[in-house]
């Protein structure tokens, strides 16, 4: 764990908070070795996984906050995004690629997590809220 | 980087060249209002030429959704051109390309209404 780095940030529920979210990941996988298309899944998943908790999760709540958590070391990239909203099952959520829901304009957040991330976990929190937990291992700099 | 559309009539048929990203916030919304105003002015027929658009999320993935069923509910047809490889790749992975028709050469993209 010679490379480890690690992050840890309080947001503000704002789509700033999104985007700063998404350009600080991309920075801390850049400086860790791993390569444009890998930097790029692990911002969109955070943007996803940001984006719910302040869109869906604390509701643009500006009294609520987001806990973004993230750490890299020689096996992985992992990020641990936490909201103070209501919390949801993540089973209730209808596959957006099935049938008439490809027309949804909504629900493709956490396909997209899945698709960039190799493990994501959702959970709820002790209290309120829900937590989210990214996890990408590959080799840095392979394809 | 915002999002900056330019709006133009090739052979009747309206062509809407976007540069930008198209995420949650002022940019989803810009593709909304802008289709809205070409629906309102009567267009039947729109191009959107996303050769400038290299980054898209699932917002703004919804707001092409929401701009393809608005319109088609209106009688009009979106088509998609020059889809970008990394916004290609959503489409895939949401399975939205069996519902957007992509293209890749504006003639084409023009004739094939």
């Amino acid at each position: 764990m010679t490379d480890c780095r690690k992050l840890r940030l309080s947001l503000e529920s704002t789509v700033d908070s999104i985007d700063a979210a998404e350009l600080i990941v991309q920075r801390l996988a850049e400086l860790n070795g791993f390569n444009e298309d890998q930097v790029h899944q692990i911002g969109m998943g955070v943007r996803e996984t940001v984006a719910n908790a302040v869109k869906h999760g604390n509701a643009f709540n500006l009294a609520k906050r987001v806990s973004f958590d993230a750490a890299v070391d020689e096996a992985a990239f992992e990020v641990t995004v936490t909201d103070q909203g209501a919390g949801f099952e993540p089973e209730d959520v209808a596959d957006p690629c099935e049938g008439d829901n490809l027309l949804r304009a909504s629900g493709r957040g956490l396909l997209m997590m899945k698709a960039f991330f190799d493990e994501v976990e959702v959970g709820r929190c002790a209290g309120t809220g829900t937590r989210v937990r990214l996890v990408k291992y590959c080799a840095k700099g392979a394809s | 980087m915002s999002l900056s559309t330019e709006v133009r009539e090739y052979s009747g048929v309206t062509i809407v060249d976007m540069t930008g990203r198209i995420t949650l916030g002022e940019e989803s919304g810009h593709v909304r209002d802008t289709v809205r105003g070409l629906l309102d002015g009567g267009a039947t027929k729109i191009v959107l030429n996303l050769a400038g658009v290299t980054y898209i999320d699932s917002s703004g993935l919804g707001e092409l959704v929401s701009a393809y069923t608005t319109s088609r509910n209106q009688g009009c047809e979106i088509k998609l051109l020059n889809v970008q490889a990394k916004v290609q790749d959503l489409l895939q992975i949401t399975k939205l390309h069996t519902v957007f028709h992509c293209l890749t050469d504006e003639t084409e993209a023009v004739t094939s209404f």
